[in-house]
């Protein structure tokens, strides 16, 4: 295999509080090629923290350690403050889980998007906000000149959401972390994001990180999958293959889903054993 | 006394005036009784967060008739509707204050409403949630975005409301999560008759939850049908089928 987009190895997040350390990612391993690798695992099990961390997002007094992150081989710990700044939103860009709050408020969704796009490359204003419309119209936005000029508090959840997948998309990155992209779209919508992201790995050989809880979407729309329980990587296969999953997390979490067509009274949940906490990572390196 | 707990009828909802004035919800109608579980679906930005906003009291430009919770709402809403009606937002973060932490959120909510033994209520709300004891104190930036959805939902609950409406209550949560909490609303309907409107785009957590199903497509209500008729896949309007369609052939085909 040829070198991978990002390679990571032994990360560890962890914060200190008046309470104590809280230790969010407990050393996991893992490398991104032009593939899509699928995050997924219960809330709170770190799964935004890796995230945030490969792209040195964590602040005081959070603390990233590893042993080392490369992108592309170069050395993400000891990078400058400045070069990091280079790279997010060009190379590699983050759709974050909170898009609306990730988005500025006091800006119109346009300006916010011919920006970000002006940033990474020199273009003219008026092509720039060509782009930008031709794509929240692929992100299935209707009506994209009227939402260019609306302030993100006057839009929808599911636009919010698309218009984050549109800014992080515009500038073409190597390497897209996307944190929960779709949880409030629904099916056709996110099918047509999902077509998006797949032709940028495909034609254009883009890594693509997609966290995600929802486990049958990222079977089906992932090429390997990592399994997150509290801190740490429980179990890597194939997205292929995750029907044979071992974990008795991972088959606890595919009990958990109410199905239309097949209604229970109650849905199971799941028994948490404490010995799940104490198993070691296993490596998601390819 | 009346069993319906929501009667909403001809309600239009815009925003902005004269030139960019946009309608997000016109002439919706719909009525549910006490106890009752009612879901709305539908496009996004078809205006399913509005109808909710609007009842809440959230949205100013509005007209039509409602009666929520035995009130004909006017213009504002009384302390008291709040005591009965309480909402969790879709978009957990921005409705959370940054600077308070989860015990002063729920203590305040509770202390609004006049309860006490406030103290002892918080650790059962939260483990209600799934929250331990270890996140009492802590910050919504100290929260994944699962945990924050948590805290909205056990807020909603500190003042026993008899409405509950709920914006995507579980989209930010795993599903092991989400079957705890849904198992909750079950048991909250069973125990003390709440009664819900919930938004969701999964049809799998609607029809777990809902008898009635409303399914809204560009700020209308296209068709109600209950949950019955949706399990066969009996829908009238086009776009529920299409609805429908798309979302049995993700769920089957793993
Ligand atoms: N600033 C912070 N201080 C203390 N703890 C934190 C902080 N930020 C996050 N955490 C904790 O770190 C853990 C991992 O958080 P993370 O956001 O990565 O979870 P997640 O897997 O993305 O969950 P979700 O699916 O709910 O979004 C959580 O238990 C969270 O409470
Ligand atoms: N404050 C506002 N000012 C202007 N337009 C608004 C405002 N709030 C909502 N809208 C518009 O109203 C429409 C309906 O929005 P709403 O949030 O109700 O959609 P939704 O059905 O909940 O969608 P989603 O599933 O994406 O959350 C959208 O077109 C949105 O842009
Ligand atoms: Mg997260
Ligand atoms: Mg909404």
């Amino acid at each position: 295999m040829s070198d991978p987009l990002l390679d990571v190895e032994n990360l560890r997040v962890s914060f200190a509080t008046r309470t104590g350390i809280i230790e969010a990612v407990r050393g996991i391993s893992f490398t991104l090629g032009r593939e899509r690798l699928g995050i997924v695992g219960e809330s709170g099990s770190g799964k935004s923290m890796t995230g945030r961390a490969i792209l040195r997002l964590i602040r005081p007094p959070g603390r990233v350690e590893a042993d080392h992150i490369t992108m592309h081989g170069e050395d993400i710990l000891a990078a400058s403050e400045a070069r990091m700044r280079q790279l997010r939103g060009g190379r590699v860009s983050m759709i974050m889980q909170d898009p609306k709050f990730s988005l500025n408020p006091v800006m119109t969704v346009g300006q916010q998007l011919i920006d970000s796009l002006r940033a990474h490359e020199k273009l003219a204003r008026s092509e720039c906000r060509q782009r930008a419309i031709a794509m929240l119209d692929e992100v299935a936005i209707r009506d994209p000149e009227r939402v260019m000029g609306l302030y993100p508090h006057e839009v929808s959840g599911g636009m919010g959401q698309r218009i984050m997948i549109a800014m992080m998309l515009l500038p073409g990155p190597e390497i897209l972390i996307a944190d929960e992209p779709t949880s409030a779209l629904d099916v056709s919508v996110q099918l047509q994001v999902l077509d998006i992201m797949d032709q940028l790995v495909k034609n254009r050989g883009m890594g693509l990180i997609f966290i995600s809880h929802d486990l049958n979407l990222v079977a089906k729309f992932c090429d390997r999958i990592a399994v997150m329980y509290a801190g740490r990587i429980v179990e890597c296969c194939k997205a292929s293959e995750l029907h044979k999953a071992q974990h008795p997390y991972t088959l606890g979490l595919l009990n958990a889903v109410p199905d239309l067509e097949h209604p229970r009274p109650r849905l199971e949940v799941l028994q948490r054993d404490p010995a799940w906490r104490e198993a070691l990572s296993v490596s998601a390196r390819s | 006394m009346t069993d319906t707990a929501i009667d909403i009828q001809n309600l239009d909802v815009w925003f902005g005036s004269g030139r960019d004035r946009s309608v997000a919800v016109s002439q919706a109608r719909f009525a549910v009784e006490q106890g009752e579980s009612f879901g709305i679906v539908g496009e996004s930005g078809s205006g399913k967060s509005t109808i909710l906003r609007a009842i809440a009291g959230l949205v100013p430009t509005w007209s039509g008739d409602m009666i929520v919770a035995g009130e004909a709402l006017g213009p504002r809403r009384s302390k008291a509707f709040y005591r009965k009606v309480q909402m969790v937002f879709q978009d957990p973060y921005a409705s959370l204050h940054p600077r308070q932490t989860v015990d002063r959120v729920l203590s305040e909510a509770m202390g609004l409403h006049g309860l006490t033994d406030i103290d002892s209520r918080i650790p059962r709300l939260m483990e209600n949630v799934g929250l331990g004891p270890s996140f009492r104190f802590r910050f919504p930036h100290q929260l994944s975005g699962g945990q924050r959805q948590r805290v909205a939902i056990a807020r909603a609950l500190a003042c026993s409301p008899q409405i509950l409406l709920l914006d995507e209550p579980t989209s930010a949560l795993d599903v092991s999560v989400q079957a705890e909490i849904l198992n909750l609303l079950t048991d909250l309907r069973r125990d003390h008759g709440l009664t819900y409107i919930m938004v969701s785009h999964d049809l799998g957590v609607v029809g777990h939850l809902c008898e009635r199903i409303a399914v809204m497509k560009q700020g209308r209500i296209v068709e109600v049908l209950d949950v019955e008729t949706m399990r066969r896949l009996e829908a009238a309007d086009p776009y529920t089928r299409q609805l429908l369609d798309s979302s049995i052939q993700s769920s089957r085909s793993v």
